[in-house]
């Protein structure tokens, strides 16, 4: 009686293509990641209605204890100390671009007084454009 | 070469920030004489608190001013309406109206500054809006 030879396949997984992958996925995060001008940790409030900004938007970061961070969108962020500051970067850069959009980025908990401080300043420079910055809550089910 | 490639693609995981640049965008208006404001033509919204609103003066709720000015949208859809928070309300509370508003499709939404508030007490004889 012959005896079947049973052909045992090994279970190899090809890996060939496991380089490209790799390289697909790292150019995929490298063209995907922005790194934030502004450094300031800020929990931010959520709304459902959500726009797009501009991405060179200029950033004005106001964290929990009232720390403020401006950038123009371009270059890193810097802290400052007093609206007084803040008005001058508002008005150098509205010098430049007098349709430059702010970016209000706030935390959810702070004082509504330290968000109005830095919209009247907003609003006493001739700034036009601001959005304030959220995250995206899901509509209630109706 | 693998190993450093998977270490670049988790560097870049790790630092990827899918940055929220989404948000409420709102246009401003050319600083004006604040004389010039109407707020008796407006709708105020008025912040109290977290939950504490009220709409025309009368207390309401957030789903209540919703309807309300939903109401006025109908009869007039470019009615203003003017956002005034109390100084120590959560920032939160402001975006949250604003939001509604934002859904209700209100296309002149005011948030007054200081000045301006102390202008219209003093229009109303001391009575805040």
């Amino acid at each position: 009686m012959r005896r079947l030879k049973v052909q045992r396949v090994a279970a190899v997984i090809p890996t060939a293509s496991m380089a490209d992958i790799a390289f697909l996925m790292i150019i995929f995060f490298m063209l995907t990641t922005s790194f934030s001008p502004v450094k300031l940790s800020v929990d931010m409030a959520e709304s459902v209605s959500w726009e797009e900004v501009e991405k060179t938007a200029a950033i004005i970061a106001i964290d929990p204890r009232g720390n403020i961070e401006v950038s123009n969108g371009i270059a890193p962020g810097a802290v400052i100390n007093t609206m007084d500051e803040l008005e001058i970067f508002t008005r150098e850069v509205i010098a430049q671009d007098p349709t430059k959009q702010f970016i209000i980025k706030a935390d959810r908990n702070i004082p509504y007084q330290a968000f109005n401080a830095v919209y009247e300043r907003l609003r006493d420079s001739n700034c036009r454009r601001i959005a304030l910055l959220t995250i995206q809550k899901r509509a209630p089910a109706p | 070469m693998a190993d450093i490639a998977f270490l670049l693609i988790i560097f870049f995981m790790l630092t990827s920030v899918f940055s929220s640049n989404f948000g409420l965008q709102y246009g401003l208006p050319k600083n004006e004489d604040p004389a010039n404001i109407q707020p008796l033509e407006a709708t105020h919204i008025h912040i109290l608190g977290p939950g504490q609103y009220t709409v025309d003066r009368r207390s309401a709720t957030l789903p209540q001013i919703a309807g309300y000015i939903d109401e006025k949208l109908k009869q007039n859809p470019r009615k203003p309406v003017i956002v005034q928070t109390e100084p120590e309300v959560p920032y939160w509370v402001t975006v949250e109206v604003l939001d509604m508003l934002k859904q209700l499709r209100v296309e002149n939404i005011s948030i007054p500054t200081s000045k301006e508030v102390e202008m219209w007490r003093a229009f109303t004889g001391g009575v805040a809006p």
